[in-house]
Formats: structure tokens, C-alpha cells, sequence
């Protein structure tokens, strides 16, 4: 529905902590299960763009500004 | 000449303080060195300076890290209990290379101890006092004058070294009245590009630390601080010598020990004992190579202190033992008088004849 | 256009505190303030003793370390030396509440006008998780093995409540960063607390409840949750001293 927003994740910084995934009342975060960073945490990333309200709460609650978030 | 004005000594080193462009004071009451901060109360709002008076010693050596950080120059004073409250302050200091003035009015100890004047804070203050590798330059003036001048050249040392300097004196000097003279020379000011004064958006920011968690890095800030201090002893160390040509002995006192020890000197030599005098004026940097040049011409030499006998031992590693080193003190808050300090010079004479 | 990123007075480096720990977005906050109100260059910041003992790096001002608790007396020295500038310190429980009690109390009572982020996250983090001075009742720590008993070693330390009896201090109030309404409710007490130092305003104060996973044994999402559960009921949220407001409603 919301095409316009698009997140960036800087997952050189991200703790694989997961606030963003439980912030993110629509359950579209997740974290990697796959892709470690250069810390050894396996890192948070988006799986339906499409479907992000744009609301920022994951990057709210994100004590490591690993995201950036942009919309048009 | 210069005209002279009637001063405590606490009272010449708050002037001077303010001469030397101190604008922060920030302290504690004790006895006995209040007249210092009584006396910055008074000027410092007159100046636009700072006037504080701390919730603790404690707060007071932080305040001071604040504002030398800040690229002030700052000071504290206080008296034996007080100093060692400021330690950790002092460590701090000494370990993110802070310049900072403390003066130590020091009173007989340990504990609360007396409230009449010691010499007893020696060791810490010499040794460095706190936690870690460090040392201040320690400036022990005997006179009233010298307060007044060892002050600004305490503030000068400090900005030029970019360490803590204390002003290591008695009860007795500050509470002492003087002739003073307060045509004091000031050095012109040391640029800090180091200060924490705000970025301004121009230039990397600032910290000050003395936390390191690399081993190798701290080790090297260490290095090079002891580096600096190598230099300072080279070029800083200052003492008066006192009828020493001739000397067959020697008395080793700073301080309030020196002025007495003087007149001691005096009547030894009106009995015609070749006895002289050696007042170390730095007692960090320790003038090692005047009494190592003593030793080699085989003179003894008697340490007078107020205290248990705490400089005798820099004494002996700068002599090497090589002489008869002796000890006249009184502790407690009293001082020794001239003619037991004669007695001294007696002895040491009698034991290079014997 | 970028509607979130990273405050640009946060450097760009991981931080050294621990997955999930709220530290971080507590220093993203300060960050964000330091940004909005554009003063940057103007301030200096005093990093504590603790979990956030290398908050120096972490901020792109000019910073100081401060000895164990002595970071008001410091910020004080600071702020006489340069009364134009911002200056703020960052403490935890352990340095603000205990060892560095005299410091903060006296910082208030003087109306010293500075900013204080006090971060309550109950537990010495930084030295493996000891009982701290705000621990709760019952709760359970390497010091306080069979949960924190008062009459063994006392109660909590209500910052807020206790610096509110002073008459010096300009605004005190409590937040917390466990949900996306509560950081933003930070955000607002973070901002007016520096505000009021430019406005010559005296001593601010920001309690944020924190969350410390690690130290806690809980995972971060139910680290936040305990926070709701077990913190907030002990260490109430609000607003506990802002004369500004007074003066506001006697007009």
C-alpha cells in the first residue's frame, strides 16, 4: 500500500537486539538468521517494504541508529 | 624598588593567585588556610571571577578539573585532611594532564591530627599522593614573599606542563605577616588547543580522559608523561644554597624548617662551626645533584622537618648514603627551635671528627 | 526526504554498551536535542563512571571524563569557566545516586544551570550487575543474591522525589525509553531540559528508567516490559519540579 517509504539499515552498527522487530506493530522486521556483520550479530532488515506505514517506531526504539528511513 | 604591602601568607597567595589571572577559586573551609578563600570571596566578584565554595573537598579538586579543562586557570587550597579528600581529584588531574594550582597548608596529622603546623603531607605530596605513576611540582615556600612568587610561578609551570603544581607550605608561613612585594612577573599565556571550550563547528572535538582501556596506549601515555617529567627535573628543579663552600655540614630543611634551621646555621657558624644550609624549593623535582656534590666532598648533613623524617629518606637516595645523614624533628604541630637544631649541628660535626 | 537517521552530533560509531541495552537511545536523544536547538560547537559534555564511561566517544562535542560520581562538580567547574556554553552530564545510578550523591544534590541546590541526563536502569551494569542504589525491593543481583532486602540494606533512591524538596532546582522530571510513545515523551523532557540552560533557566534534571537486558537476564523485548511491570509502579513517570510552569500558571 505504501510504496513511498523505504528504509535503510546500517548493519555495520546493528546488535541484533531486535527492539525494531517487537516496535513494529505490523510484523514487518525481522532478524537475519543468515547475514552476520563484521561484530558477529546477525542483523535486523525488512521483509515487506511495500506494507510499511512509515511510522518510525522501529527506528524509535533502535538504540543503535542502524536505520534510516525515507519517504517521498 | 617596589612598594611593599603588610600580608598574611595565605592572604599574598590569593593576591598572587589573581595576579596570575586566576579567576576561579573554588574551596572548602579548614584551618588553617580559610584566609585564602575568605580573601577570594571578597575579590573575585569584584574581578569578574568565580568565588565557590564546594559541598565537599571532594567537589572542590572536580571543579577545578572543570574549569582547567574548560582552559582556565583554576585553583583550590586547603590543609592536610582537605588534601587528601582531593587525591582522587589530583590523580585525575595528573593522569588527563590538567594544569591546576592546589595549595597544601599543611597541619600535623595523621588523621584530624592538630591544627598547629607539620610537615608530615611530605611523601604524598612528592610521591604523587593518589592512584598511578605521577607527580606534581611541588613548590615550598619559606617566606611571605616567596608565596606571592612561588603562586604565579605555580600557575606558569602548570599551563607550560600541563600538570597539577601544589604549593606545599604550613600554617605557620600563612598565617605569618609579611612585607610583601607584588610586582610579581607573569608569563605571558600558554595558547590550550587541547581545552574542551566547544567545538564551534571548526575542529575535531575535544576530550579530556586519563581512561585507556589498550594497555599498549596507556603504557605509552605513561612513558611520555615521565618523559615530561625527565625534562622538568633537568630544567625546573630550584633550591638555595646558604654558606655550603666550605661547609663540613650541611642542613637539608624547606619551609618553615629552613627559616629556623637559618638561624641555627648562623649561631653554629658564630661558634666557628663550617655549617651551611640547603633549602630545596622544589621538592619534586628534588635537587639531587647539589647534595650529591656535597656527599662527594664528604659533607654530613642534617635534615630538619616537621615530621617523623620523611624528606631524609630523598635525602639519602641523593646523597647515596655515601654521608652521615641525621635527623632533628619535632612533630605534633611544633617546631623545632634553633638551638636543638644547633645541637644537630653539633652532633653531625662531632661524628665527621670522631 | 529522510525522515529518520542518525542525529548528526552522535558520532558514527558502534557504542560500546551491550545488545538491546536503552543507553543507546538515550545518548540518540541527547544527540537529537544537541542537533535541534543547534548548539554543537557550544556544548561540553561530562561522561560518568559506568556503563557509559566512554560516552566521550560517542558524542561529536567536546567531552570530558569525569571521576566516579564527580560529574556535576565537574560540569560546575565547566560552566563558571564558560558560562556561554551548554554543558551537560550523562550518569548512571550507580555514579548519580550513590557514590556521587553530595555532587548532584548540591549541583541542584545551587540551581547550578546545567543539564543532567540521568539514566536508572537499577543495577551497576559496567562491573557485571551489583545491587545499585536504585535496585528495587526484592530484585535480584550478584550482590543482592536473595533479592534486594530493605532491612538489610535499605531502600531505593527516589532521585526525582528527593531533589524535589530542594528549592534550587529549575525542572526535574521522570521518563522512560521502553516504548516508541515514551521516547518521544524523552525526547520532549530531553529538549526542554537543554532549553532551559540556554534560557538561563538553572538546573535540569531527566531521570530516564532504562533498560539493562544483560544484567537483568532478560531478553530486549522483555527487558522493556519488566520496565512497565517493576519500575514504573517504584519510580512513578512525570513531572516532579518545573518553576517555569509555576510562574506560568500564577501569571
Amino acid at each position: 500500500m505504501n510504496t513511498m517509504v523505504k528504509h535503510t539499515f546500517r548493519t555495520e552498527r546493528c546488535k541484533g537486539c531486535g527492539l525494531c522487530v517487537s516496535a513494529c506493530s505490523k510484523h514487518l522486521l525481522a532478524i537475519s538468521k543468515e547475514t552476520i556483520n563484521k561484530s558477529g550479530h546477525y542483523v535486523a532488515y525488512m521483509t515487506n517494504q511495500e506494507a510499511c506505514t512509515g511510522c518510525c517506531n522501529c527506528a524509535l526504539m533502535c538504540p543503535d541508529c542502524v536505520i534510516r528511513i525515507e519517504k517521498e | 624598588m617596589s612598594q611593599k604591602v603588610l600580608m598574611k601568607g595565605n592572604e599574598a597567595i590569593a593576591e598572587a593567585a589573581i595576579i596570575a589571572g586566576c579567576r576561579h577559586y573554588f574551596g572548602y573551609p579548614i584551618t588553617p588556610q580559610t584566609e585564602i578563600a575568605a580573601y577570594m570571596a571578597k575579590r573575585m566578584p569584584k574581578i569578574g571571577g568565580t568565588f565557590l565554595q564546594a559541598e565537599s573537598e571532594i567537589a572542590a579538586i572536580n571543579m577545578v578539573y572543570g574549569a582547567a579543562s574548560a582552559g582556565v586557570r583554576a585553583m583550590t587550597s586547603s590543609s592536610s585532611p582537605g588534601i587528601s579528600l582531593k587525591q582522587e581529584g589530583i590523580s585525575y588531574i595528573a593522569g588527563a594532564e590538567l594544569p591546576a594550582v592546589i595549595v597544601n597548608s599543611q597541619r600535623a596529622g595523621p588523621g584530624l591530627g592538630g591544627i598547629q603546623p607539620g610537615q608530615s603531607d611530605y611523601f604524598q605530596a612528592v610521591k604523587g599522593g593518589g592512584h598511578g605513576d605521577y607527580h606534581l611540582i611541588v613548590l615550598t615556600p619559606a617566606s611571605v614573599q616567596e608565596m606571592a612568587e612561588l603562586t604565579v610561578k605555580a600557575f606558569d609551570l602548570a599551563d607550560k606542563y600541563r600538570m597539577p603544581v601544589m604549593l606545599l607550605t604550613d600554617g605557620t608561613i600563612g598565617q605569618m605577616m609579611e612585607p610583601v612585594s607584588l610586582d610579581l612577573k607573569v608569563e605571558s599565556a600558554v595558547e590550550k588547543p587541547w581545552a574542551t571550550t566547544g567545538t564551534e563547528m571548526k575542529r575535531e572535538h575535544n576530550i579530556i580522559t586519563s581512561l585507556s582501556l589498550v594497555p599498549a596506549e596507556l603504557e605509552q601515555w605513561n612513558l611520555d608523561r615521565y618523559a615530561k617529567y625527565a625534562h622538568i627535573e633537568e630544567n625546573e628543579t630550584l633550591w638555595e644554597e646558604y654558606m655550603t663552600e666550605d661547609a663540613d655540614v650541611v642542613v637539608v630543611a624547606f619551609g618553615i624548617a629552613a627559616r629556623v634551621s637559618k638561624n641555627a646555621v648562623n649561631a653554629a657558624r658564630a661558634e666557628g662551626i663550617k655549617v651551611g644550609l640547603i633549602r630545596p624549593i622544589t621538592v619534586w623535582p628534588f635537587p639531587n645533584k647539589p647534595l650529591a656534590a656535597l656527599a662527594a666532598k664528604g659533607v654530613s648533613m642534617v635534615c630538619v622537618e616537621l615530621s617523623m623524617g620523611q624528606m631524609i629518606e630523598d635525602v639519602k637516595l641523593a646523597t647515596e648514603c655515601k654521608v652521615p645523614v641525621s635527623l632533628c624533628k619535632r612533630v605534633g604541630g611544633i617546631i623545632p627551635t634553633p638551638n636543638e637544631i644547633l645541637e644537630a649541628i653539633r652532633a653531625a660535626k662531632g661524628g665527621n671528627e670522631a | 526526504m529522510i525522515v529518520f537517521d542518525k542525529p548528526r552530533s552522535l558520532a558514527d560509531v558502534s557504542t560500546s554498551y551491550c545488545p538491546g541495552c536503552t543507553h543507546g537511545i538515550i545518548h540518540r536523544l541527547v544527540a537529537e536535542a544537541i542537533d535541534e536547538l543547534g548548539i554543537e560547537g557550544n556544548t561540553i559534555g561530562i561522561a560518568p563512571v559506568g556503563c557509559s564511561v566512554m560516552a566521550y566517544n560517542f558524542f561529536t562535542c567536546d567531552m570530558i571524563e569525569a571521576a566516579h560520581g564527580r560529574a556535576p562538580a565537574v560540569a560546575t567547574g565547566v560552566k563558571r569557566a564558560r558560562p556561554d556554553k551548554i554543558v551537560f552530564s550523562y550518569q548512571g545510578d550507580g555514579d548519580l545516586a550513590s557514590i556521587g550523591t553530595a555532587e548532584i544534590v548540591h549541583a541542584a541546590a545551587r540551581n547550578e544551570n546545567i543539564t543532567v541526563i540521568f539514566v536508572n536502569n537499577a543495577i551497576y551494569g559496567m562491573t557485571g550487575g551489583q545491587m545499585a542504589p536504585t535496585s528495587l525491593p526484592g530484585q535480584i543481583t550478584q550482590t543482592s543474591p536473595y533479592g534486594r532486602d530493605p532491612k538489610h540494606c535499605g531502600y531505593p533512591v527516589k532521585v526525582c522525589e528527593m531533589l524535589s524538596q530542594l528549592e534550587g532546582p529549575e525542572y526535574l522530571q521522570r521518563v522512560t525509553v521502553n516504548s516508541p510513545k515514551h521516547v518521544n515523551q524523552a525526547k520532549k523532557a530531553i529538549l526542554k531540559a537543554f532549553r532551559n540552560q540556554i534560557e538561563g533557566k538553572g538546573f535540569s534534571l531527566v531521570e530516564v528508567i532504562s533498560a539493562c537486558p544483560t544484567n537483568w537476564g532478560l531478553r530486549p523485548d522483555e527487558a522493556l516490559r519488566w520496565i512497565d511491570d517493576n519500575m514504573i509502579p517504584y519510580y512513578p513517570l512525570g513531572v516532579y519540579k518545573d518553576r517555569s510552569e509555576k510562574k506560568e500558571e500564577q501569571a
